[in-house]
C-alpha cells in the first residue's frame, strides 16, 4: 500500500526549504566569488577572501575575544545555573512559583534593553571594564537557556535516587557529582551547546557593550559592513555557519537533537 | 547486628502545618513494625524522620544507644527501600548492590564477590551486568532490596515498596522480604496503605490518623480487639452500636441499645465492661434474619448486595445506618423488616466516643 501525497504540499514543503535554505547558499556562493563585491551567482572562484580573514586583524581579534566570552560565559552560567537548576527542582514545593520564572526574565526582556541596562549598571554605573562588562552581559544573556535546559533534564530525575545513595552513606555533596550530574549529563552538555551558541552569535547586547579594541565577531561584522562591501564578510558568515553545523551534528551524532528542542 | 529503634514524643512540621503530633514508638530488636494509614496520616513522615531527610521539630530517636536526632542522613548507617525503587540509572545492578559498600571503603574485589553474593540470594547474580533499565519492577524491587541488606545495616526501613508492582508479585514479594528479614533478624520499619499487606509480614503495626499511632499491637490483636472506633472501623468493623447495661449478673450482663434490643455479653470474653459502651461488628458478625423471636434490633432493609458468600443489606434502625449480612438461602427484599442478630464472638467492646 502506498500513500498519496498532495503534490501542493511537496511544492509547498520545497518553498520553505527554499526560503530557509536560500539565504545560506547565496552567502556560500559569494563568498568563493572572484570579485571585489559581494555578488550572486559567483563569478569565478577564489578561496582569498577565506585567507583575508586572518589578514585583517580585527577580525583576527574579534574572532578570539568571542570565542574567550562564549567559554567563559557559559562556563559561568554553568556554574550558576546547575545548582540554581537543581534548587529549583530538589525544592520546587517549598519554593515559590514566580522564582522559577525569575530566571527566564532575561529572555523575556528585549535583548537590546537588557544590553542598553547593563551599559548603564556595569559599564559606566560601576566603572567596569570593558571585557568584564561583555562577559557579565554574555553571562546573564545564556543563564536562563542554562538553567532552562538543565531544569528539563531534572525535571525527569527522581529524587528519590539520591535520597537512596545518601541513605547508603554517600555525602550531600559527593551525591551530587557522583548521583546527580552524570544522570543530568545530556542536559549539561546540551545546556552548554545551546548557550555557546547563543553567545558566538549574540548581536544586540554585545552592540552596547564592546568598546574601544574590544569587540565580538558580530559585531565586527557589523562594522565591517558598514564600510566594505567585499565577499570577506560572506566567507567569516560561512565560517560562523560551519562551526554552529559542526557542533550541532556533534550533538545530533552523541545525544541527538531533541534533547536541545526540549 | 540489629538494634531497637525508639522514637520518643517526636513533633514535626513542613513549615507552619503540624504533621506528627508527640509521637512515641519502640521497636524491638528484629521486630519488623508496619506503619499502617491512608496518605498524609504520617507513616512516610515517620520514617523519613528516622532516615534524616526530615528534622523533627521535638523529641528524640534512637537506634540502640545512638542518638540519631541531629545525624546527617549519610552517616545514620539506615538501610532503605523505596516504593519507585531508586535504583542508580547510570550504574550496572553489581554496581547498585555495592554502592554503599564502596562509601565505606570496601576494596572492589571484596565489593564485587560481597554485591554477587547477595544478588544471588535474590535470585539475580545472573543480571549482575546488566542496567536497572533492563529489569522488569519485581527485579527492580529484589536489586533495591539487596542494596539496602548488603550493608547490614542495623535497621531496615521500607517506604511502600510493593505499590508500583502487580497483584501477583506483591504477594510473593511481601512473602520473600518477610525471609530475608527474618533470616538475617533486622529490626525493620514498613510504610504501607495497604491493610492485608501490613498483617501478613508484621510482627506489630501501627495504625496511624492525623500524626498520631491510634493503636500500636500485634495484627491478631488488632483484627479482634481495637482500642477505639477509628482503628475498629479502619479493621473493618463497620457497624458501631452505643449500649447501656441494663443488668449484672455473675460473669454476664445485659445490655440494651437505645430501640430497646436486648444482649447478653459474658465478661470472660470482653472482660471489664463498662456501664456504657459501643459494641462493634462487622456486617459478617451481624446476621440478618426475619425471625422476631431472635431478639434482634429492629431494622427496615434498603439496598441488597450480592457478596458470593451471603448477601449484604444497609440497614435502617434506631442504632442508626449499620451494615448486615443474611443467608444465601432466605434473601429479603428491600423494605421488608427484619431483625438484626450479633454474633457475640465476632464483636468488640469499645468505651463510648
Amino acid at each position: 500500500m502506498t500513500t498519496r501525497v498532495n503534490p501542493f504540499l511537496i511544492a509547498f514543503a520545497a518553498l520553505v526549504y527554499l526560503f530557509l535554505l536560500g539565504p545560506l547558499i547565496i552567502i556560500f556562493g559569494a563568498s568563493v566569488s572572484d570579485t571585489s563585491y559581494l555578488t550572486f551567482p559567483p563569478q569565478g572562484f577564489t578561496l582569498h577572501w577565506f585567507e583575508n580573514i586572518w589578514n585583517i586583524s580585527a577580525f583576527r581579534r574579534t574572532i578570539v575575544t568571542s570565542l574567550q566570552i562564549a567559554f567563559l560565559a557559559t562556563g559561568l552560567a554553568l556554574i550558576i545555573g546547575i545548582p540554581a537548576a537543581y534548587a529549583l527542582n530538589r525544592y520546587r514545593i517549598q519554593l515559590p512559583g514566580w522564582l522559577s520564572t525569575l530566571f527566564i526574565l532575561p529572555i523575556l526582556v528585549p535583548e537590546i534593553v537588557l544590553g542598553f541596562s547593563l551599559l548603564r549598571s556595569i559599564n559606566v554605573g560601576a566603572g567596569f571594564p570593558i571585557f568584564m562588562t561583555l562577559l557579565i552581559g554574555h553571562t546573564l544573556l545564556v543563564l536562563p537557556y542554562v538553567v532552562r535546559v538543565i531544569s528539563a533534564a531534572l525535571s525527569s530525575f527522581d529524587f528519590s535516587i539520591e535520597e537512596a545513595a545518601i541513605s547508603l552513606g554517600s555525602p550531600p555533596l559527593k551525591t551530587f557529582f557522583t548521583i546527580v550530574l552524570p544522570n543530568v549529563r545530556a542536559g549539561v552538555i546540551a545546556a552548554f551547546i545551546l548557550a555557546f551558541i547563543t553567545s558566538i552569535n549574540d548581536v544586540s547586547v554585545s552592540l552596547f557593550l564592546t568598546g574601544p579594541g574590544i569587540s565580538t565577531l558580530p559585531i565586527q561584522i557589523l562594522a565591517h559592513v558598514e564600510q566594505f562591501f567585499d565577499p570577506t564578510i560572506a566567507s567569516v558568515s560561512v565560517l560562523l555557519m560551519v562551526l554552529t553545523v559542526i557542533v550541532m551534528a556533534i550533538v545530533e551524532r552523541t545525544l541527538g537533537l531533541t534533547i536541545v528542542a526540549k | 547486628m540489629s538494634l531497637p529503634l525508639s522514637i520518643q514524643s517526636v513533633t514535626a512540621h513542613y513549615g507552619t502545618t503540624k504533621v506528627l503530633e508527640d509521637l512515641s514508638l519502640d521497636i524491638r530488636d528484629g521486630e519488623l513494625v508496619s506503619l499502617l494509614g491512608a496518605s498524609g496520616c504520617g507513616k512516610t513522615t515517620t520514617l523519613r524522620l528516622v532516615a534524616g531527610f526530615l528534622e523533627p521539630t521535638s523529641g528524640t530517636i534512637r537506634l540502640g544507644d545512638k542518638d540519631l536526632t541531629r545525624l546527617p542522613a549519610h552517616a545514620r548507617n539506615i538501610g532503605l527501600v523505596f516504593q519507585n525503587y531508586a535504583l542508580f540509572p547510570h550504574l550496572s545492578v553489581r554496581e547498585n548492590v555495592g554502592f554503599g559498600l564502596k562509601q565505606r571503603g570496601v576494596a572492589s574485589a571484596d565489593r564485587n564477590r560481597k554485591a554477587t553474593q547477595m544478588l544471588e540470594r535474590v535470585g539475580l547474580a545472573h543480571l549482575a551486568d546488566r542496567l536497572p533499565a533492563a529489569l522488569s519492577g519485581g527485579q527492580k524491587q529484589r536489586v533495591a532490596l539487596a542494596r539496602a541488606l548488603v550493608i547490614e545495616p542495623p535497621l531496615l526501613m521500607f517506604d511502600e515498596p510493593l505499590s508500583n508492582l502487580d497483584a501477583k508479585l506483591r504477594v510473593d514479594m511481601r512473602v520473600e522480604i518477610r525471609q530475608l528479614q527474618r533470616a538475617n533478624g533486622t529490626t525493620s520499619v514498613y510504610v504501607t496503605h495497604d491493610q492485608e499487606e501490613a498483617f501478613s509480614i508484621s510482627d506489630r503495626v501501627a495504625i496511624m490518623s492525623e500524626g498520631r499511632i491510634m493503636q500500636l499491637d500485634t495484627p491478631e490483636t488488632l483484627y479482634q480487639r481495637p482500642a477505639n472506633a477509628f482503628v475498629a472501623r479502619f479493621v473493618g468493623f463497620e457497624n458501631l452500636i452505643s449500649m447501656q447495661v441494663e443488668t449484672r449478673e455473675g460473669g454476664s450482663v445485659v445490655a440494651r441499645t437505645a430501640d430497646g434490643a436486648k444482649l447478653k455479653l459474658s465478661a470472660q470474653r470482653f472482660g471489664e465492661i463498662p456501664d456504657s459502651f459501643v459494641l462493634a461488628t462487622r456486617p459478617d458478625g451481624l446476621l440478618v434474619t426475619s425471625d422476631p423471636s431472635t431478639g434482634g434490633i429492629p431494622a427496615t432493609l434498603g439496598l441488597r448486595t450480592y457478596l458470593g458468600r451471603a448477601y449484604q443489606y444497609q440497614c435502617e434502625t434506631g442504632a442508626g445506618h449499620l451494615v448486615a449480612n443474611g443467608p444465601l438461602s432466605s434473601p429479603l427484599s428491600i423494605g421488608e423488616k427484619a431483625w438484626l442478630v450479633p454474633v457475640i464472638d465476632q464483636c468488640a467492646i469499645l468505651a463510648p466516643e
